[in-house]
């Protein structure tokens, strides 16, 4: 092989691998990229069932008399969390539209002061994006002495514009530790 | 690059011939380091295959009687994670190297020097993961898919082990793609167009792209990992506000990709073997790099047909049983083009040919329950049973593990100058056929009867079935001794190879003599595509 040719491959080979540099730059920003996207895909779309993390607005769009929904509560601590965490309430039947209140129930059963967090999870998820909180003890850490007890409450709506097909939602919260600031 | 770097391709022939330990250290040629990727994928193939060993005698009868689940998980672990990225990506990235320039007429891979660091980073890579096993607390324990929070908040310590290797295999695999694309779009032989090359330099193209996809989202997640161990993070810990099914979002986004990344390059074989014993030219050549391309870009559409069970909303859940299923059809027209070409060709059956056949048999064997999995209220009940372990065995073992092994006896003439030893290769091929249906078909009956994955133990009723499965992995286990012995020998002698030992076999690798010297092309070889392409009318 010629020089000349020789020389025409090699600058072939140097532009090939800059454009394949440029690729796999994309592929990693595009990776980088997956994690907030998926955030806020699932936000919009609640099919995680996550729900919003911060106190949402009441929604005055008249209460569907004609409609029960009923709403289960489950708890759940976390593995190893040596505390109590109940709901007062297992289930209610409840309007689309109305607002209430529930209260949930939680002792350090520990010998220290312990902080938790209750992280919400609605079931089916479709019903996540319908499901308001307008009040919720899990947007804050709890602290508890030990042996201390506290009852927290919850204060939510659901939309009168919930999809037919949903009669039953289940909302579960799951306590776990909390460690640093 | 300096600016006389332009000769690197050629220069090292005038180098002082190494010897020893450091020829094999420092070698910049592909022909060289196409056989250390194949000899270091045979010894993975075998460790990850001792592992495999392990776990089907423990399974041989139920109850525990070998060794402890802990240790059991480690077995099923390491031996997915072996065979995955040290036996199967690195056997297939071993033929590119020896027959990729070959092929296309160049003397050698674009980046010589970047070619050995790239198969230098693999023993250093599974060096690290094996001793992991040693380790206090065992080596990774959370299945090859590595499900967080199962490798993050449940992990063994060894875990950032398991990671760094992880990520030395990864920069391995992007760094050959990379010099794989590189040389396969420059170093052509003139008039060698893209729609001339052989169709296992076309799949290893498409191939080397989908590694470049999707071989940084591994790397991404297994970062995230450590992140999450180590620096407090929480990107697949819902106590802090992250999400673990992310994590499997994440991982399957690669990992259907990288079913791929394990089956194109075994269908570009089959492809270059079935023409050559069939005497007759491959039927379809342009709808083969089509439907190759397509299987890529659905590939990345697909992945939550591993998370049907995660509780996905109806609409993704039809969206992904669909577009599953759509694969079915470019693959099927591949199928349909192997068969049309054995159709009325004079067909010859060495022992290369009968790897193909059963290659193409068991491979659709695997990719039916394949369709069977897709469908999403089928799969409820499939998965995480030993019908999945079946379904990917399938795919993997008497298909892709087949297709390398028939690709070794087409082209060992060509890398040792004889031909390998006929009669044992027809032992090694029928224990083999024998063995390895013995091991996964009835692994589709436990599996329907509701056998789980990964567990050491089993109710009585799974004791048939696990059974015959044992004897069968003990049987292709065993027989693939018959593998190394036939290549020892080939190796030391035998019948002389003439430079075309296969009637059929067309390309430019065997324009080279036999055995191919250790620099070929060092001029272009002459090419006329109306004579020699693939796709000639
Ligand atoms: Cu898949």
């Amino acid at each position: 092989m010629n020089s000349l040719s020789l020389r025409t491959q090699q600058q072939g080979i140097r532009r090939t691998l800059w454009w394949l540099l440029l690729m796999l730059c994309g592929s990693v920003a595009f990776t980088v990229a997956l994690v907030p996207l998926y955030d806020v895909f699932c936000e919009l779309t609640g099919i995680n069932g996550k729900g919003v993390n911060s106190a949402q607005v009441l929604q005055s769009t008249g209460i569907d008399q004609q409609r029960n929904v009923e709403v289960q509560m489950v708890t759940r601590t976390a593995a190893g969390m040596n505390w109590h965490f109940s709901a007062t309430l297992s289930h209610k039947a409840v309007h689309p539209g109305e607002i209430h209140q529930m209260w949930f129930r939680m002792q350090n059963l520990g010998r220290t002061t312990g902080r938790a967090r209750a992280v919400p999870s609605i079931s089916p998820a479709e019903a996540s994006n319908y499901f308001l909180k307008l009040e919720c003890f899990c947007f804050n850490d709890q602290q508890l002495a030990a042996g201390e007890v506290l009852e927290v409450p919850v204060v939510f709506q659901i939309r009168s514009d919930l999809p037919e097909d949903l009669h039953r939602l289940t909302l579960a919260y799951t306590l776990y530790p909390q460690t640093g600031p | 690059m300096t600016s006389n770097s332009y000769s690197s391709a050629t220069e090292h022939a005038h180098e002082p011939q190494l010897r020893g330990l450091k020829r094999w250290l420092l070698t910049t040629n592909h022909k060289e380091i196409g056989t250390l990727y194949l000899i270091f994928s045979l010894t993975m193939f075998f460790i990850g295959g001792t592992m495999a060993l392990v776990i089907r005698a423990e399974l041989f009868q139920p109850g525990l009687q070998l060794v402890q689940p802990e240790f059991f998980n480690q077995m099923t672990t390491m031996h997915g994670l072996i065979m995955v990225f040290g036996a199967v990506m690195p056997a297939f990235v071993g033929l590119a190297n020896w027959m990729v320039p070959l092929q296309i007429g160049a003397p050698d891979m674009a980046l010589p020097r970047l070619n050995n660091f790239s198969f230098w980073l693999l023993p250093l890579a599974f060096s690290l993961l094996l001793s992991s096993l040693f380790m206090e607390g065992g080596g990774p324990n959370f299945g090859w898919t590595f499900y967080a929070p199962l490798s993050t908040t449940y992990a063994p310590p060894s875990t950032n082990f398991f990671i760094l290797s992880i990520h030395l295999a990864g920069i391995s695999s992007i760094l050959g793609a990379i010099n794989i694309i590189a040389t396969i779009l420059n170093m052509r032989t003139p008039a060698m167009k893209l729609m001339d090359m052989p169709l296992f330099v076309w799949t290893w193209l498409i191939t080397a792209f989908l590694l470049l996809a999707v071989m940084p989202v591994l790397a991404g997640v297994v970062t995230m990992m450590l992140l999450d161990i180590n620096f407090g993070t929480s990107f697949f810990n819902a106590a802090g506000g992250g999400d673990p099914v992310l994590f499997q979002h994440l991982f399957w986004f690669f990992g259907h990709p990288e079913v791929y990344i394990m089956i194109l390059p075994a269908f570009g074989i089959a492809s270059m073997i079935v023409p050559a014993f069939a005497r007759k030219r491959l039927f379809g050549y342009r709808s083969m790099v089509y439907a190759t391309a397509s299987i890529a870009i659905l590939s990345f559409v697909v992945w939550a047909h591993h998370m049907f069970t995660v509780g996905l909303p109806l609409a993704a859940q039809l969206f992904f049983m669909y577009a599953t299923m759509l694969i079915a059809v470019p693959t099927g027209v591949k199928v349909f083009n192997w068969v049309a070409t054995l159709f009325h060709g004079s067909i010859s059956f060495e022992v290369p040919m009968l790897f193909t056949l059963a290659f193409i048999v068991q491979f659709t064997i695997g990719g039916l329950s394949g369709v069977m999995l897709a469908i999403v209220p089928a799969d409820y009940q499939y998965h995480d049973t030993y019908f999945v372990v079946a379904h990917f065995h399938y795919v993997l073992v008497p298909g892709a593990v087949f297709a390398i092994i028939a690709g070794v006896y087409y082209w060992l003439p060509k890398w040792t100058g004889y031909y390998p030893d006929e009669t044992l290769g027809r032992w090694h091929f029928w224990l083999s056929v024998i063995g390895v249906n013995l091991t996964f078909f009835p692994m589709h009956f436990s599996g329907l009867a509701g056998m789980p994955r990964r567990i050491p133990d089993y109710a009585l009723q799974f004791a048939d079935f696990n059974l015959l499965s044992s004897l069968g992995g003990f049987l292709f286990g065993l027989s693939q001794l018959l593998l190394v012995w036939v290549v020892v020998r080939c190796v030391r002698g035998g019948k002389p190879a003439p430079d075309n030992p296969w009637e059929g076999a067309e390309g430019l690798e065997w324009t080279v003599p036999s055995p191919a010297p250790l620099h070929t092309f060092s001029t272009p070889p002459e090419f006329i595509p109306e004579r020699d392409s693939p796709s000639r009318a």
